[in-house]
C-alpha cells in the first residue's frame, strides 16, 4: 500500500522530451525504423560512463520512450554502446561482440576514453580508442558524457 | 455454402488474426502501463510492432554448430500457438474448430512450443542456453500437472474436456463459474499461466542478468527474423493464455451462435477482456519481485494444491 501511495505522490518523473536532434542519421540507422536494441560493452571503462548510461535509461531521461531498449545479448542488438579505452584483454572480445551482431548494426563510442583514450592514453594496458578496434558510427564526447547527450545519440539512431 | 456456414470459418480466421495482430499490442500495452507506474513516459503501445518490423528486416544469423532444432523452433512456436488460437473459443464457441478444441490438446500444443524452444536452447551449445532449457523444463514439469488438474476440475460439471462445451456451459449456467471448484480452478490456472508465459514472479521478462534468466536464456542466440518469430510467439502465448483464462473465468459475450454480429461482439469483448487482464497483470508486476528459483516449486506446488482442491470440491459438491 505504501508503494501505491508513493506511485501516486511521485507521478510522472520523466522530463519533457527535448526537440528532436537535427542532422542526418547514420546510414545504417535509417533501416531501423524507430526501434533500437542496445547492448552496452564496457571495454575498460572506469564505470563513470556506465552510471550515465544507467541514468539515460532511468525514469528522468527515459531513453526507452524514443524506442531504445537495453537487451541482454549482442545477437539481439542493433547498437553497441562501447565505453572506455579498449584494453588489451577487451580488444578481441569487443571485435567478436560486434561481429556477433546482425546487420544493420551501429557502434556508438561513449565518453572521452572511447574517443581518444582520454585520461588513460598511453597506459601500458591500453590498446587504443574504440575506433582503432572496430569502426564507429557515432561519438558521444564528455567525461563522463551527460545523459542528455547519450539520449540524443540514441535518438539520432531511432529517429524519434 | 450459405451465409451462416461461412461465419464459422471466418470466426476462426478472425480469432487467429486478432491474436497475431493484437499480441504485440498487448505486450506494448503492458510495458506502457509499467512505464507509467514507474514515472516514465514509455515508448507507446505500438513499439513491439516497430521492434518486430525492424527484426524482420535484419540479417538472419545461424550460429555455427546449430542444427534443425534451432532453425525450426521459432516457426514451430508461432505455428503451434496460432493453432491454439484457432482452436480456442476466444470469440465464438460455434466454430468448425470448436469440436476439436480439447483442453488437453490445447495444453499439449502449448507444451510443444515450450519443448521446441528448450531444444533450441540446448542446440546452441552455450552454457546459458542449456541452463535456460533446464529451468524451463523444470517449470514446465511443475506447471503441466496443475493445468491438467484444473482442466479436470472444470470439465467435471461440463461432462467433457471440450473447451467450447466448458465455455458455453459457463455462459448458460453462470453459477458454475462462482462455485468453489470453478474459483479454485481459475486461481490455479492463473498461477500456471504466469509460469507458462514467463512473467513475474516466476521469470522476469526484462532481465539482463543471465544467471536469473529462464525464457530469455534460451533465446540469447537468436537474431533477426528468427528472433522476431520467437518474440511474436512469446507475445502470442501470453495473449492466448490470458484469453483462455478470460474465456473460462468470464465467458460472457462469447458468441454461441454462428451469427456475424455475435462473433464481432465476441471479438471486441475478447480484446477488451485480454487488455484489462494484461493491464492488471502489468500493474501487479510493479509490486512483485522475482522469486528465487528454488522458491518457484513452492509457488507452483501451492497452485497444484488449489487445482487438487478444485477437483475434490467439484467431485463432492456436484454429488456425482
Amino acid at each position: 500500500m505504501s508503494l501505491l501511495r508513493k506511485i501516486q505522490d511521485t507521478g510522472r518523473v520523466a522530463e519533457a522530451a527535448p526537440p528532436r536532434p537535427s542532422g542526418d542519421p547514420p546510414r545504417a540507422a535509417r533501416q531501423l525504423g524507430g526501434s533500437a536494441h542496445v547492448r552496452c560493452i564496457d571495454a575498460g571503462s572506469c564505470n563513470g560512463c556506465e552510471i550515465e548510461i544507467a541514468a539515460a535509461f532511468g525514469p528522468v531521461y527515459d531513453a526507452e520512450r524514443y524506442g531504445a531498449r537495453l537487451v541482454a545479448s549482442p545477437r539481439h542488438a542493433d547498437v553497441a554502446l562501447v565505453t572506455g579505452p579498449v584494453t588489451r584483454n577487451m580488444a578481441e572480445p569487443l571485435r567478436r561482440t560486434v561481429a556477433a551482431m546482425s546487420r544493420p548494426r551501429l557502434v556508438v563510442a561513449v565518453g572521452d576514453c572511447a574517443l581518444d583514450c582520454g585520461e588513460f592514453a598511453g597506459g601500458h594496458g591500453v590498446e587504443g580508442a574504440v575506433a582503432d578496434v572496430v569502426p564507429t558510427d557515432l561519438q558521444v564526447p564528455g567525461c563522463p558524457p551527460p545523459p542528455e547527450r547519450i539520449v540524443a545519440a540514441l535518438r539520432a539512431v531511432t529517429g524519434r | 455454402m450459405n451465409a451462416a456456414g461461412a461465419v464459422g470459418p471466418a470466426a476462426v480466421a478472425a480469432q487467429v488474426a486478432a491474436v497475431v495482430a493484437g499480441a504485440p499490442l498487448l505486450a506494448g500495452l503492458m510495458r506502457q502501463v509499467r512505464a507509467r507506474l514507474e514515472g516514465r513516459a514509455g515508448p507507446g503501445i505500438a513499439q513491439p510492432w516497430r521492434d518486430l518490423r525492424k527484426l524482420m528486416r535484419k540479417e538472419p544469423i545461424t550460429p555455427v554448430g546449430t542444427g534443425p532444432a534451432f532453425r525450426t523452433a521459432p516457426l514451430l512456436l508461432v505455428a503451434s500457438t496460432a493453432v491454439v488460437a484457432a482452436l480456442m473459443p476466444l470469440a465464438s464457441t460455434a466454430t468448425p474448430a470448436g469440436v476439436r478444441s480439447d483442453l488437453i490438446l490445447v495444453v499439449a500444443l502449448l507444451a510443444l512450443g515450450t519443448v521446441a524452444l528448450a531444444l533450441a536452447g540446448l542446440d546452441t551449445g552455450t552454457a546459458f542456453g542449456g541452463m535456460g532449457a533446464s529451468r524451463e523444463m523444470t517449470v514446465a514439469a511443475l506447471v503441466e500437472p496443475t493445468i491438467l488438474l484444473a482442466v479436470f476440475a472444470l470439465s467435471i460439471p461440463a461432462g467433457s474436456t471440450n473447451l467450447a462445451a466448458i465455455v458455453s456451459g459457463g455462459i448458460h449456467d453462470s453459477a458454475r463459474l462462482a462455485s468453489p471448484a470453478g474459483l479454485l480452478a481459475t486461481a490455479a490456472l492463473a498461477v500456471a499461466v504466469l509460469a507458462e508465459t514467463g512473467r513475474l514472479p516466476v521469470d522476469n521478462p526484462a532481465t539482463h542478468l543471465e544467471l536469473t534468466m529462464v525464457h530469455e536464456a534460451m533465446v540469447l542466440e537468436y537474431a533477426g527474423p528468427d528472433l522476431a518469430l520467437v518474440e511474436l510467439g512469446a507475445h502470442m502465448r501470453l495473449t492466448v493464455l490470458l484469453g483462455l483464462l478470460a474465456s473460462l473465468a468470464a465467458p460472457w459475450g462469447i458468441a454461441t451462435t454462428a451469427s456475424a454480429a455475435a462473433v464481432a461482439l465476441g471479438l471486441v469483448l475478447f480484446a477488451v477482456k485480454v487488455a484489462l487482464l494484461g493491464a492488471a497483470l502489468a500493474a501487479a508486476e510493479v509490486f512483485w519481485a522475482k522469486l528465487r528459483l528454488f522458491r518457484i516449486p513452492e509457488l507452483l506446488a501451492g497452485s497444484f494444491l488449489l487445482a487438487l482442491l478444485a477437483v475434490t470440491a467439484s467431485y463432492f459438491l456436484t454429488g456425482e
